[in-house]
């Protein structure tokens, strides 16, 4: 038996186990991952390269780098010029490079891309366009009697950063950062919009969350405790929202909020408000949040039934034998093993709500807009790179959502019905 | 949760509030996709009951709304209704278009979804498939990113990815693509942006009715000289059947609900039933979206009692095998 256990053990054609077994295994590993090649190339196609796209959108623009050669060549040349002075031959160049924009008709991107960081551009360079094949040298003084701001350090300052194709600055303009006179800086408070969006993006996700949780936690201990053919009925209540187009639901929900919708005439009918006491519950943040909670719900039930249905109900009647309160025995014994369905649910939801777009455009007026819709705005405005700049911190914060879920919850735990 | 025989009168109490509370999210749920349809049979253009509805006056219902489906964009809708008149509905009306569009857009998507996301569910449920996590990371995610940014990405891509109509592979595919040659503003854009959200439903539920698949039956089949192929469509493809149509039903309603995407990367030729029922709400809100929504309804309805059935018969057909 000693001689045995020195001599390699072979298969029956006589090459190792140990290289033939990693060959077959090597083998399946390749056959499983061929099977998965399709679904990936085409995700890759679709998914991936779209969104690496719009990433790279959001760090280039060349509306200003394109149709300037004169003043790009020179700032390239002058990479440390004071922008508080710049010398004649800039102005030189510049003027070079608005005449060409008045023959190109290039001076609205170029306008426009200065604009971001330096509010009010576009309608400066229309007018520098127009006059520039008219002025005679200095450039420097001929220029300023066109326009005092042609002299602006700040101006200055965004024309060199935007002579770079590849910059970050949308990314700035983003978070609320504006260009002026000593460079990039925060903007006054009541500047913040793009801030104060996502801060009240994630404020009003937390406040559906937290109303999903709250719905949803009886209507999931009932269908987890009632016997199966009760519950598989009341499960209907669930699973239809979840499988009615959420148009539909969105409509809904404008017939029962509007100022002569359901739910003001039914209170206008009891008494309960005056017919000029109307309540205005659509088109505002009231909207938003009442009709995204109720397409939200089932996302919150689901998880935490799946979880309930499984906690034994002996703990409980332990807890009680052992002379628990009710109360104590929810607190202590019940709740803590459905945690796991709470961050379930409540991940989920708030995922979904952070990124939502159809609900708020629909139902949430002037106030109940949220950061995607902010994006939609500036994708209609032709401002791509902003609206990409917006969509990749708002993809940012996701990943970061989807990689906690992952963690705490494991994607492959996510079902429905 | 029935209430024991030892429970004190507050608990009593508490347990009907409790069961009050239950009925009340219920109707939260429920009541906003039922109303609709009541109110699509308004005779009046308002979105709420009129004193004649509330009466049960026959002359405050009508069906006046489902007759706007047929007649908007119909080039003589006043005419009298013979086979001319239907297949003027049939070419022309424009909810009739963008239900064709929805339903074309919808299927070829759902196959494409499927095909690809059933197959990739296969190798993700064997246990030697390198890079799991990661991979199912990935192919989940479609639903996790928000719609806007995949249709932002979208909108960038697919005006860029374009063959010139002129060229020999411009000839082939040329019909597929926008009149520029490119995927926006296409049939085939649309499809392809649908697929890649309904692959999540897809592997999903495909993946969780692998989870109970006994893999001895592959080997049994193997051994009893089955080749791979008659082992995939006799032993392992009825059982994971429900699963599969279950996923596919997802991935079709993903698409027959989906919006935003369409609103980015499609042209005027890609008109379906969500974006015309989105303009509707935005621009003006008629009655005619309340017809629109019941119909939906219905068949949301018929979509969730086949998932239930095909549910069942999957759980019963995993507790013969399995366990």
């Amino acid at each position: 038996m000693a001689e045995a256990t020195n001599e390699l053990l072979t298969t029956a054609d006589g090459r190792p186990l140990k290289a033939a077994l990693q060959a077959a295994q090597a083998r399946a590993k390749r056959r499983a991952f061929l099977l998965v090649l399709p679904l990936l190339l085409f995700v890759l196609l679709t998914f991936l390269i779209p969104i690496g796209l719009m990433l790279k959108r959001s760090f280039e623009h060349d509306g200003f780098a394109s149709s300037a050669p004169a003043l790009v060549a020179w700032f390239e040349a002058n990479p440390d010029f004071n922008p508080a002075d710049p010398p004649e031959e800039a102005y030189a160049a510049l003027v070079q490079d608005l005449a060409r924009m008045q023959t190109d008709k290039t001076t609205g991107i170029a306008g426009t891309r200065i604009n971001y960081s330096v509010p009010g551009t576009i309608s400066l360079f229309k007018k520098g366009a127009r006059e520039a094949g008219d002025l005679t040298p200095p450039f420097k003084e001929s220029l300023v009697a066109v326009d005092a701001d042609w002299a602006k350090p700040a101006l200055w300052r965004g024309m060199a950063s935007a002579s770079n194709v590849y910059t970050a600055e949308f990314y700035k303009v983003a978070s609320d950062f504006k260009l002026n006179d000593d460079g990039w800086a925060r903007g006054e408070d009541n500047e913040r919009i793009y801030l104060y969006l996502f801060f009240k993006t994630f404020l009003i996700s937390a406040i559906i969350t937290f109303l999903c949780l709250l719905l949803a936690f009886p209507v999931a201990h009932l269908l987890a405790t009632l016997p199966m053919a009760k519950s598989s009925l009341l499960m209907i209540f669930v699973l239809l929202p979840f499988w009615t187009s959420l148009l539909v639901r969105t409509t809904s929900w404008i017939a029962l909020l509007q100022e002569q919708g359901i739910v003001n005439d039914l209170l206008v009918g009891i008494g309960l408000i005056g017919d000029d006491g109307r309540l205005s519950m659509m088109y505002n943040m009231t909207g938003t949040i009442v009709a995204m909670t109720h397409v939200l719900l089932p996302f919150m039930i689901l998880p935490l039934y799946s979880v309930m249905r499984v906690i034994p109900p002996s703990y409980a009647r332990a807890a009680r034998s052992l002379g628990a309160t009710s109360w104590t025995t929810f607190r202590r014994v019940y709740l803590p093993q459905t945690l796991p369905g709470i961050a379930a649910g409540s991940l989920l939801v708030f995922i979904l709500a952070v990124g939502y777009y159809i609900t708020p455009a629909l139902v949430g007026g002037a106030d109940g807009q949220l950061i995607s819709n902010l994006i939609a705005f500036h994708m209609s405005k032709s401002n791509w790179s902003l609206a990409a700049a917006i969509a990749g911190m708002l993809l940012a914060s996701i990943l970061l959502l989807y990689w906690l879920y992952d963690r705490l919850i494991g994607i492959d735990r996510l079902k429905f019905g | 949760m029935a209430l024991p025989t030892y429970a004190s009168p507050l608990e009593r109490i508490w347990y009907y509030t409790y069961l009050v509370i239950c009925g009340l999210v219920f109707l939260f749920l429920i009541a906003p996709i039922l109303i609709v349809v009541p109110l699509s049979f308004n005779a009046e253009p308002y979105f709420t009951f009129t004193e004649k509805m509330l009466s049960f006056d026959p002359t405050g219902y009508s069906l006046r709304w489902y007759d706007t489906l047929l007649t908007l964009g119909h080039p003589a809708p006043e005419t009298v209704r013979d086979s001319t008149w239907w297949s003027a509905v049939w070419e022309r009306a424009t909810w009739v278009q963008a239900a064709k569009n929805s339903f074309w857009v919808g299927l070829w998507a759902t196959i494409l979804a499927t095909v690809l996301g059933t197959i990739a569910a296969l190798g993700l449920s064997r246990p030697e498939m390198p890079y799991r996590r990661l991979i199912m990371a990935l192919l989940i995610s479609p639903m996790i990113v928000p719609i806007i940014i995949i249709a932002v990405g979208m909108s960038f891509f697919f005006a860029q990815a374009c063959i010139a109509p002129d060229s020999a592979m411009g000839a082939v595919f040329g019909v597929f693509l926008s009149e520029k040659g490119c995927l926006a503003n296409s049939h085939l854009g649309v499809i392809v942006a649908h697929a890649v959200l309904g692959i999540p439903f897809v592997i999903i539920t495909v993946t969780a009715t692998l989870t109970g698949f006994d893999q001895s039956l592959i080997r049994a089949a193997h051994s009893l000289g089955a080749n791979p192929r008659t082992t995939f469509f006799k032993v392992i493809m009825p059982l994971i059947l429900p699963g599969v149509i279950s996923g596919a039903l997802f991935a079709f309603v993903t698409s027959f609900d989906e919006v935003v995407a369409v609103l980015f990367i499609a042209g005027p030729d890609q008109q379906t039933i969500p974006r015309q029922m989105f303009n509707g709400i935005r621009e003006a809100i008629s009655p005619a979206i309340l017809a629109v929504a019941t119909i939906l309804v219905l068949i949301s309805v018929l979509l969730l009692v086949t998932v239930e059935l095909l549910r069942r018969r999957s759980d019963r057909l995993r507790g013969v095998t399995g366990r």
